[in-house]
C-alpha cells in the first residue's frame, strides 16, 4: 500500500469518515458541472427534496453541444437548446456560478478551471466527465464521475470511494525534437496498455515532467483516463506556482505565501512508497500516433501498423478488429496513410500552448486540396489571446478554418462530425469507434504539431520534416 | 431502497475487449434531460455495423437481463447514459473478465452489480448461452456465484460494493447526505476552503 504520496496526503486531509460499506466519504473540494451530465443529477435532487450543500465550489459551463460556427440561440439543434436552458436555470436555481457562452469565460470544462485559477494543488475535484484527470497536473487528485455522483457531490459535496492504488511512472530526459507532451501519454499508453491503469492513480515524476510547463502536464494527466487510471497527477513545484500566480481565484497577499507553503508540504516524501513503479526514457519516444480503436494502439511515426502474430495473444483479438475498422493493412507503413479531415482542439491540446505550436508548423504552408482542416479554440480566453498574438491569420492563411470554442469534435455531440468512413488526423484524446460523429469514421490522435503535418501533407507524415 | 441479492434471468453475451461508452451509447444520444428512451439506443454504431447481426437485435435475446461481457469492459467515457441504457434495455447484471473503474461505480449507484469470471469460465458461459438461449442464468451476490441448471462459476466483486447491494445501500446519497455536520467540519480544515470560493 502506497504511503507518504501526494495521492495519500490529499485522500487523508479530505477524509470525512469511514462508511459502513468500507469505503471512504471524500470531501470534494471543487465540482465542475457541465451540461450533458448534469440536467439528471438535478432532477434526482428535485425528486429527494435536496439542497446544494456548498453551492460556491461548484461552477458550471457549457462546452459539449456548443457549436463552433453559428452560436445564436436558440441553437439550431433543439435538443441542445434544451440541455443549454436546463444548465441555465439549474444554475440560477441553486445558485451555482455558471459561465455562459458570450461571458468571456466560457469554454471546455478541463480549460476554464485551471485557466481561472480554480484548479489548485491539494485539492480534490470532481466532474461528470472523464477527463478530469487533467487537473491532477497542479497535484489535484481530481477524477471522473458519473451523473449519481454529480448528485452525490451537489448534496454532500462528498463522493463514496475506495481508495486507489498509486503507480509511479518516471520518464527522465529530454524530449527529442518534434516530441510532445502527446506524444509521451500516448506512449506510456501503449506501453502499459488501456486497462494497465485499473485501480491506480498515476504519479508522473522525472526530469521529463518537471520541465513541462502547466499545459503541457495537463495533456499527460488528461489521457491518464485512457490508460485505465481514473486520475494521474504531477508533483507541484515553482511551474505550478508561477502559472497560478494573480489567476482570478488563486489567494493574493498573505494568504498567497501561506497556500505556497501549504502546496509544497503535500509534495510525495523523498521516501514515499508506492504500489508499482515503471520507468521509460524521453529519447526512446517518437512522435505517436494511434493506428486503431483504442488510445493504446499507438506507433512511433517511423514504425507500421504491427502484425498480430507478433503481438501479445491479449492484443490480437482487438488488432484484428481494428485493422478492419480502420482499413489498414498489418504490415504497412503509417507515415503515408491518407488524410480526409484535421482537428485541433479538445481538452487534450485546445491550449494556447498547443496553438503556438501548431501555427509554428502552420506558418508558410497550405492545407492540401481535398482535406477539411479547422481549430477549435479550448476557450473564450484561449480564443482571445490566439487572436491577440495574431495565430488565427496563421491558421487562416493556411486553409483551416477557425471556430468558436467547445469540446467539438472530439466526440461530436455538435454539429462538427466526420461524414461517412473519413480518415480524421485528431489533436483529441479517443480513437474509439465511431467517436468523431460517424458509425464507420476512423481517427488517428496524434499531437497538435502532428495535425498540421498531416494537413498540410494530406497524410500522416513526420512533423520533423516540416520544421 | 432494494436489496439486490440474486438475479436471475436469460442472458446476453456481447463479445470482445475494451468495448467503451461510445459503443454502448454513442455520443449522440446524450443529447437529452432525462435518462428516458434510452435504452433502444443501446450499442446503435454496433448494431448498424452488423447489419441486424448484433446480439441486440437477435429475437431469440429479447427479453434477456443478464449481459455477459470480456474485458475492460465500460472503458472511456464516465456517462452514465451507459449502464442507463443497458439498464432501460433490460440489462439488470453484468458479468465481465473486467470491467473499467467509472462504469463499475456508476452501475452501484444505479443497482445493476457487475461480476467478475475467469477467462474460461466466461468463455464457458457464452457458449452455454449460445446453445440454449432460453437458459435461465442466476448472479448470485449472497454466494458469489452465477449458476444455471447443471451449471455454476465462482464470480468476484470487491466486497465494499458486495454489502450495498446485498443490503440495500448502494444508493448511499442519504448515507452522505446524513453526515453533513462531519463533513462541515472536513472542510473547516482544508486551507483553501478559507482562502478560495468559487
Amino acid at each position: 500500500m502506497s504511503k507518504g504520496t501526494l495521492f495519500d496526503k490529499v485522500w487523508d486531509l479530505h477524509t470525512v469518515g469511514t462508511l459502513p460499506s468500507g469505503q471512504t466519504q471524500l470531501f470534494i473540494g471543487l465540482h465542475l458541472i457541465h451540461e450533458v451530465t448534469s440536467p439528471q443529477a438535478f432532477a434526482m435532487l428535485r425528486e429527494r427534496n435536496l439542497k446544494v450543500l456548498f453551492a460556491d465550489r461548484t461552477v458550471a459551463t457549457v462546452d459539449h453541444i456548443v457549436p463552433t460556427e453559428n452560436q445564436a440561440r436558440p441553437f439550431a439543434d433543439a435538443l441542445a437548446e434544451e440541455m443549454m436552458q436546463a444548465l441555465e436555470k439549474n444554475t440560477q436555481d441553486y445558485g451555482i456560478r455558471f459561465y455562459n457562452v458570450g461571458s468571456g469565460n466560457q469554454g471546455i470544462v478541463h480549460v476554464i478551471a485551471p485557466e481561472q485559477g480554480l484548479t489548485q494543488p491539494g485539492m480534490t475535484i470532481a466532474c461528470g466527465d472523464s477527463h478530469t484527470s487533467t487537473h491532477g497536473a497542479f497535484g489535484a487528485i481530481a477524477f471522473g464521475i458519473g451523473t449519481s455522483q454529480v448528485r452525490d457531490v451537489l448534496a454532500s459535496q462528498t463522493l463514496a470511494l475506495a481508495k486507489l492504488k498509486v503507480r509511479k511512472i518516471e520518464i527522465n530526459g529530454e524530449l527529442p525534437h518534434g516530441v510532445f507532451a502527446k506524444d509521451v501519454i500516448l506512449h506510456i499508453i501503449r506501453q502499459l496498455g488501456v486497462k494497465g491503469g485499473v485501480g491506480y492513480a498515476y504519479e508522473f515524476a522525472g526530469t521529463t515532467f518537471e520541465a513541462m510547463n502547466m499545459e503541457e502536464r495537463m495533456t499527460v494527466c488528461n489521457m491518464s483516463i485512457e490508460g485505465g487510471a481514473r486520475c494521474g497527477y504531477i508533483n507541484p513545484d515553482e511551474t505550478t506556482f508561477n502559472y497560478l500566480k494573480d489567476r482570478d481565484f488563486a489567494p493574493q497577499g498573505e494568504a498567497w505565501d501561506k497556500a505556497v507553503s501549504w502546496w509544497s508540504s503535500i509534495h510525495s516524501d523523498t521516501d514515499a512508497e508506492y504500489d508499482d513503479v515503471v520507468k521509460f526514457d524521453a529519447a526512446d519516444i517518437e512522435p505517436t500516433v494511434t493506428w486503431g480503436i483504442t488510445p493504446g494502439q499507438g506507433l512511433g511515426i517511423s514504425e507500421t501498423v504491427p502484425v498480430a502474430e507478433n503481438l501479445a495473444e491479449s492484443d490480437r483479438a482487438i488488432a484484428q478488429e481494428a485493422y478492419k475498422y480502420m482499413q489498414l493493412t498489418p504490415g504497412q507503413p503509417i507515415k503515408g496513410t491518407k488524410i480526409d479531415v484535421c482537428f485541433i482542439g479538445s481538452c487534450t491540446n485546445g491550449r494556447i500552448s498547443d496553438l503556438r505550436e501548431a501555427a509554428k508548423v502552420a506558418q508558410g504552408h497550405h492545407v492540401a486540396s481535398g482535406v477539411k482542416a479547422f481549430v477549435v479554440p479550448g476557450s473564450e480566453r484561449v480564443k482571445q489571446a490566439a487572436e491577440a498574438e495574431g495565430l488565427n491569420k496563421i491558421f487562416e492563411q493556411a486553409g483551416f478554418e477557425w471556430r468558436e470554442p467547445g469540446c467539438s469534435m472530439c466526440l461530436a455531440m455538435n454539429p462538427d462530425k466526420l461524414e461517412g468512413d473519413q480518415m480524421s488526423a485528431s489533436s483529441s484524446n479517443r480513437n474509439f469507434k465511431g467517436r468523431q460523429g460517424s458509425s464507420t469514421g476512423r481517427t488517428l490522435l496524434m499531437s497538435p504539431a502532428m495535425v498540421v503535418a498531416a494537413a498540410v501533407k494530406g497524410q500522416v507524415s513526420d512533423v520533423r520534416e516540416l520544421f | 431502497m432494494s436489496e439486490v441479492k440474486a438475479l436471475s434471468g436469460k442472458a446476453i453475451a456481447v463479445m470482445g475487449d475494451d468495448i467503451d461508452t461510445d459503443r454502448i451509447i454513442p455520443a449522440r444520444y446524450l443529447r437529452c434531460v432525462t435518462f428516458d428512451g434510452l435504452g433502444e439506443h443501446a450499442f446503435a454504431d454496433d448494431r448498424i455495423q452488423s447489419n441486424g447481426e448484433h446480439p441486440f437485435d437477435n429475437p431469440d435475446r429479447q427479453g434477456a437481463s443478464i449481459l455477459v461481457t470480456n474485458n475492460n469492459f465500460g472503458c472511456g467515457s464516465s456517462r452514465e447514459h451507459a449502464p442507463q441504457a443497458l439498464s432501460k434495455w433490460g440489462i439488470k447484471a453484468v458479468i465481465g473478465q473486467s470491467f473499467a473503474e467509472i462504469f463499475f461505480g456508476n452501475c452501484v449507484a444505479i443497482g445493476v452489480p457487475c461480476v467478475i469470471a475467469s477467462p474460461e469460465e466466461v468463455k464457458q458461459l457464452q457458449a452455454l448461452i449460445d446453445e440454449n438461449p432460453q437458459t435461465e442464468i442466476t448472479v448470485d451476490l449472497s454466494n458469489m456465484e452465477v449458476t444455471s441448471e447443471n451449471f455454476s462459476i465462482p464470480v468476484q466483486m470487491n466486497e465494499g460494493s458486495r454489502q450495498m447491494f446485498l443490503n440495500g445501500t448502494w444508493d448511499n446519497c442519504g448515507q452522505l447526505v446524513n453526515n453533513a455536520e462531519s463533513v462541515k467540519v472536513t472542510a473547516t480544515k482544508l486551507p483553501y476552503v478559507n482562502w478560495q470560493t468559487a
